[in-house]
């Protein structure tokens, strides 16, 4: 068992770097920025003693290392500076919508995880059927399909020819939690159907290479029947790929809601984002990105730990 | 990794020997298997043609001009213009066809710079090895930590949006999947005896990547590009749909879908048209590719 508590410790201390570096580069990015951030803010016109006074206000004439340890100072205390759009403080703007991201993302994990593990392995159970290729031909062709391709046939059947849902998922505060989900309803089920391509044929694929190794067919020599096999032989050899699949498709889910989000005019971080990014509302982009790619990194970090302590080779010590 | 196999070139000691380019025997079975390909590959060969036809002869097909305003605004399907007009009063079908040219050519280019930029520096840490190719791996990990969408929006906020930055940014962030598979390719190609005998015989790093390691990492290679084409195609209607992508009045496909929405909840498919354009052309060339790595790695996951 010895080695299982050491290789986690230094996927952890991989991924705090990794986030660091990160930091630094949305940092640095932003610092580099051709041009200034107040005169890109107040116009070409503006007074010099007021483009002064602005750097000054923004802490821009500070030396960049200052700058950096004062932003990742800020940060860590919940700090996010203020919009340069309309001054608000961008952890108040961020968060409500960072909650209705989580909420959109969890529903459509809720669907998507159960549905794509079981569709995985009755395709690699039933390989080469008329299922198997159907399945595979339709999730090979959906994984071709823009999100927002997928998100406006949805709203054309669901919402404007059956009228069952609406096709704006406008949240209100105090909105009731099964109202959240009658809204959240098409959202989620966009990102549903285009995760759960991917994250199916992974599955598949995973227990196909592990069916492929010499202890199946010991096992299968054996007179073990087919079911047994892949249930009791792959699929605990399979899990680690498998978890990391689920794992990075969820990752995924967060990054990908920005299209759906804004397609559903869901309001969310992605939308946020997408707003921020119009504007050159640079703050609230930086803040944006280093959420969304923490959650990435975070969530990758958790997929490997869970290879590494689902492995059965790594539970014994040699 | 894919291994290639069956075609790894003799040793060819004396340096006035020609090298195995391509192995022209190669080519004949592709085009020999072409024939006896499933109805996918040729369904996905058939979508390519006609968007490469469509694209490059796009102003000779339109029956009016990329940003031109030829009647009022959302007109209906009518035998003038046949897919109706856009929010602006462009002819929706022109529009359709110009935006094959920019949003396949834009993805195309993008895509080859990426393959330029990150297959060239997969191949030279492969080869070269040592600490170029640790600071090189190491700082590829680190710049895949981060999605690339949200890496895409932060870099398109700082440079903001134009052809150039939106082209030379996705190919810079698509370069490090490029140089992670051309590493992990060429370093099987690297420890092979022939390429150390191209070295003692004091071949230059430019002649053993390009006559050596290149030629035997080709196929998988190939279809790599077809895979990243589609990716980078989505990433760019993303973007665009999301209005940070091509500016108009340059038409293309993911602003198109954005432009004319409000369509869509009167029952219009209009609207869908561009959208599944940009579907249909990744799903062809998926098809293709499936079949190329199917033909050239000779992998079936049928074990």
């Amino acid at each position: 068992m010895g080695n299982i508590p050491k290789l986690i410790a230094k996927r952890l201390g991989l991924g705090i770097f990794v986030l660091w570096v990160v930091s630094l580069i949305i940092f640095l990015g932003v610092s580099l920025l051709p041009g200034d951030v107040a005169t890109e803010i107040l116009g070409q016109s503006a007074l010099p003693e007021t483009v002064a006074a602005f750097r000054h206000e923004l802490g821009l004439d500070l030396p960049l290392h200052i700058r950096y340890v004062h932003w990742l100072g800020g940060l860590l205390k919940g700090d996010l500076g203020h919009s340069l759009a309309n001054g608000r403080a961008v952890s108040q703007l961020i968060g409500e919508r960072l909650g209705n991201t989580l909420f959109l993302a969890g529903v459509a994990a809720c669907f998507s995880v159960p549905v794509s593990l079981l569709l995985g392995l009755l395709t690699a159970l039933y390989r080469g059927s008329v299922f198997d290729r159907f399945t595979n031909a339709v999730t090979l062709t959906w994984i071709s399909f823009p999100e927002f391709f997928v998100a406006y046939i949805l709203i054309m059947f669901f919402s404007v020819q059956a009228g069952w849902f609406p096709s704006l998922s406008t949240m209100r505060e105090g909105d009731s939690f099964t109202h959240s989900l009658y809204l959240v309803t098409l959202p989620a089920l966009t990102l549903t159907l285009v995760v759960t391509a991917h994250m199916m044929r992974m599955t598949r694929a995973a227990i196909i290479s592990v069916l492929g190794s010499p202890f199946i067919e010991m096992a299968k020599l054996k007179g073990i029947g087919q079911r047994r096999v892949i249930v009791w032989h792959a699929l605990p050899n399979a899990l680690a790929p498998i978890i990391n699949v689920v794992v990075i498709d969820l990752a995924y889910l967060i990054v990908g809601v920005v299209v759906v989000e804004v397609v559903f005019v869901y309001p969310g971080l992605g939308q946020l984002m997408i707003d921020a990014v119009q504007r050159r509302d640079i703050t609230v982009v930086q803040a944006c990105s280093l959420i969304f790619a923490a959650t990435y990194v975070l969530l990758n970090m958790f997929a490997d730990v869970l290879a590494i302590a689902t492995n059965p080779r790594l539970m014994y010590p040699k | 990794m894919s291994t290639p196999a069956d075609h790894s070139p003799p040793l060819n000691i004396a340096p006035a020997d020609r090298p195995h380019r391509q192995d022209p025997g190669r080519f004949r079975a592709l085009l020999a298997g072409l024939r006896q390909a499933p109805l996918s590959a040729w369904f996905g060969l058939v979508i390519v043609a006609v968007y490469v036809v469509v694209a490059l002869f796009a102003s000779v097909i339109a029956p009016y001009g990329e940003g031109q305003v030829v009647g009022s605004q959302f007109d209906p399907w009518t035998a003038q213009y046949l897919l109706g007009t856009d929010n602006l009063g462009r002819d929706t079908l022109s529009r359709l066809i110009y935006g094959a040219r920019n949003t396949v050519g834009i993805a195309f280019l993008t895509t080859s710079l990426a393959f330029l930029i990150g297959g060239g520096a997969g191949l030279v840490a492969a080869v070269v090895g040592g600490w170029v190719d640790q600071a090189l791996a190491r700082l590829i990990d680190i710049l895949m930590a981060v999605p690339q969408l949200i890496f895409a929006l932060l870099l398109l906020t700082i440079f903001g949006a134009s052809v150039t930055s939106l082209v030379s940014i996705i190919a810079v962030l698509d370069a490090t999947r490029v140089f992670r598979l051309a590493r992990a390719a060429g370093m099987n190609i690297a420890v092979m005896d022939y390429v150390e005998v191209a070295r003692l015989r004091g071949e230059g790093l430019i002649w053993i990547l390009s006559r050596e390691v290149l030629p035997n990492i080709l196929p998988p290679l190939v279809a790599e590009f077809g895979l990243r084409f589609c990716f980078v195609f989505l990433l760019i209607s993303s973007l665009s749909f999301l209005g940070i992508g091509l500016q108009p009045p340059t038409a293309d496909w993911g602003s198109m879908v954005r432009d004319n929405a409000i369509l869509i909840t009167y029952g219009d498919v209009t609207p869908l048209l561009p959208a599944a354009a940009i579907a249909l052309l990744t799903v062809g060339v998926n098809f293709l590719v499936d079949w190329f790595l199917h033909e050239t790695s000779g992998l079936d996951d049928e074990t």
